[in-house]
């Protein structure tokens, strides 16, 4: 079966945020960006699953600019077969890349979508679902461990109240939460490999998508900062400070 | 305006965060609806009719909506979506699982998580892990949204409305329930809990969570942990507090052996007061901390027990 991997590029995780002066969006002119966490386990997870038999191909798919070519190759550093560009503008928002994503999952007849569970920037946590509703597939969403077989995916997802366990048929989109599995580094030989894998580029005419959305961002501001307070020097200063200066305990 | 709330139950009681959401959905203004969606959730559907302000609770009772499927959940929301302007779910792994999916259904957009309601069609949420704050105004008839506990009150529970039973089954048979491991506690819900004590990388082990535990029983807090100490094996997920886990904001909370990254800021940093105690001066955590104590947890900890 063939899997199909969507891998974002967004700032460095370790990255502290600047907010522009003019309130329009966060400053990424010079900011390290790397392949979003939860990107990262989706591309291990189908390697995996190619390692097993489970899956011949891995094909992997990015919506953005020219620079999300080096998220592209990192995949493909990592072991997935060819890569897909499809070109827009960053930034663009959840459903027009989902029906993107659909678009092309339709034309690779991808036997099951694996992506993160939600982007480190927007935190959106949406676009898996979305793809999932515009192709009509099964979701399995927070996923902490997949299971393949006859034509279905046993799914262990990570709920506010603990662990789910669903079948979903194939096929069927899954996102990845931090637990699924632990992502292995590139090697250089495999980089130097994957300059080489073929990487198709798409315009989103070519996909016959009409993208844009109702939505406007009014403004982005820097959260009120939170003032450091005192270091206490023993724990019953501290127990005396809770009592009668924050009163939060009685 | 007419505004739906799906709500977050167990099918015996009402979960607490749907009277958070019922606050955001009053700020909006108009008539308002709960549904309640799962099987024998007769209880969850009598506790949604006593909350205040609810026009009417719309009850789908049916074994396929057990577990509350994505796939079903999403195409039943869809059969009453035209009659409401705004559907709005908790910000909980089931309303983040089935909004998105039912506003692509729809085509319309969603917005994960916010936390204020600037007007019917304006929305302030955060991104990047709590470092930005974005407004964002809709155009599209139907607003989609998930709405954050924390960020909002709780509405009063002494209404009285109307209960009407569904007969719309939606069972698209692409999904199915198999088991669910639930995490027992005692100890009171960490989204919702006055006080919180959480454990980072520097507890060392799992075993060594006692010691917070026995400071959680004295206080009557519930206890999280950070990503190190889930993905460390220490605790179970369903305890992680940060970007990816659950968000808090509770009136005290103790950081415990937690460096303080940004993911796990992200989570706790709203809370009225915090504490950290850890023996690194240095660490982040200090920079948010209200009252700090640079010292040995594993000597802090039981100490502060006592002094309770």
């Amino acid at each position: 079966m063939k899997i199909l991997v969507s891998v974002k590029r967004v700032i460095d995780y370790n990255v502290k945020v600047r907010v522009k002066a003019d309130q329009s969006s966060v400053d990424l002119t010079n900011v390290k960006m790397s392949m979003n966490p939860f990107c990262e386990i989706a591309v291990e997870e189908a390697i995996r699953l190619k390692e097993k038999g489970v899956a011949d191909e891995v094909v992997v798919v990015t919506v953005g600019s020219k620079a999300c070519q080096e998220t592209l190759r990192t995949a493909l550093a990592l072991g997935a077969d060819r890569a897909i560009q499809v070109e827009a503008e960053d930034g663009l928002d959840s459903l027009s890349v989902a029906k993107l994503l659909a678009a092309v999952a339709k034309e690779e007849n991808a036997d099951l979508v694996v992506m993160g569970k939600q982007s480190i920037d927007s935190d959106n946590n949406q676009t898996g679902q979305m793809l999932a509703a515009l192709l009509d597939y099964p979701q399995a969403t927070f996923a902490s461990e997949v299971v393949i077989e006859n034509g279905e995916a046993q799914v262990t997802r990570e709920t506010d109240a603990g662990l789910q366990t669903l079948a979903v048929t194939l096929p069927a989109v899954i996102t990845t939460d931090l637990r699924l599995n632990e992502p292995r580094f590139a090697s250089l030989p495999n980089i130097m490999k994957a300059k080489r894998k073929p990487l198709e580029v798409k315009t989103v005419s070519d996909l016959g998508v009409e993208v844009g959305c109702n939505v406007s961002i009014v403004s982005v501001s820097a959260p009120a900062e939170r003032a450091a307070g005192i270091k206490v020097g023993s724990v019953a200063e501290l127990v005396e400070k809770l009592k009668n200066e924050a009163k939060v305990i009685s | 305006m007419t505004i739906l709330i799906i709500a977050e139950h167990d099918n015996k009681s009402l979960k607490e965060i749907t009277l958070n959401t019922m606050t955001a959905a009053t700020q909006i203004g108009g008539d308002i609806d709960v549904l309640v969606a799962g099987e024998n959730c007769g209880s969850a559907a009598d506790a949604a009719a006593a909350i205040t302000g609810v026009r009417r609770v719309l009850v789908a009772d049916h074994a396929c909506y057990n577990g509350q499927l994505a796939e079903n959940m999403a195409a039943l929301i869809e059969t009453l979506a035209s009659d409401y302007s705004h559907i709005m779910a908790p910000t909980t792994t089931s309303g983040k699982n089935i909004l998105p999916r039912l506003a692509a259904t729809l085509d319309t957009s969603y917005f994960s998580d916010i936390i204020s309601v600037e007007s019917a069609d304006t929305f302030k949420r955060t991104i990047y892990a709590g470092n930005a704050i974005e407004t964002v105004q809709t155009a599209d008839s139907i607003k989609v949204m998930t709405v954050r506990g924390t960020a909002f009150d709780l509405s009063e529970t002494n209404g009285s409305a109307t209960i009407e039973a569904l007969s719309t089954v939606t069972d698209l048979g692409l999904s199915s329930f198999v088991n669910e491991e639930l995490a027992e506690s005692e100890r009171p819900e960490l989204t919702s809990a006055n006080i919180v004590i959480s454990g980072g990388r520097g507890m060392q082990n799992g075993e060594n969570f006692s010691i917070l535990e026995k400071v959680a029983d004295k206080l009557g807090a519930a206890v999280g942990a950070s990503r190190a100490a889930v993905d460390a094996g220490f605790v179970p997920n369903d305890m992680q507090v940060g970007q990816t886990g659950k968000i808090v904001a509770p009136d005290l909370y103790i950081a415990v052996g937690i460096s303080g990254a940004i993911q796990h800021l992200a989570g706790m940093k709203d809370s009225k007061v915090i504490v950290a105690i850890n023996k690194d001066p240095d660490a982040p955590i200090f920079s948010v901390a209200d009252y700090g104590l640079v010292a040995d947890l594993f000597d802090a900890v039981p100490e502060l027990e006592q002094a309770l």
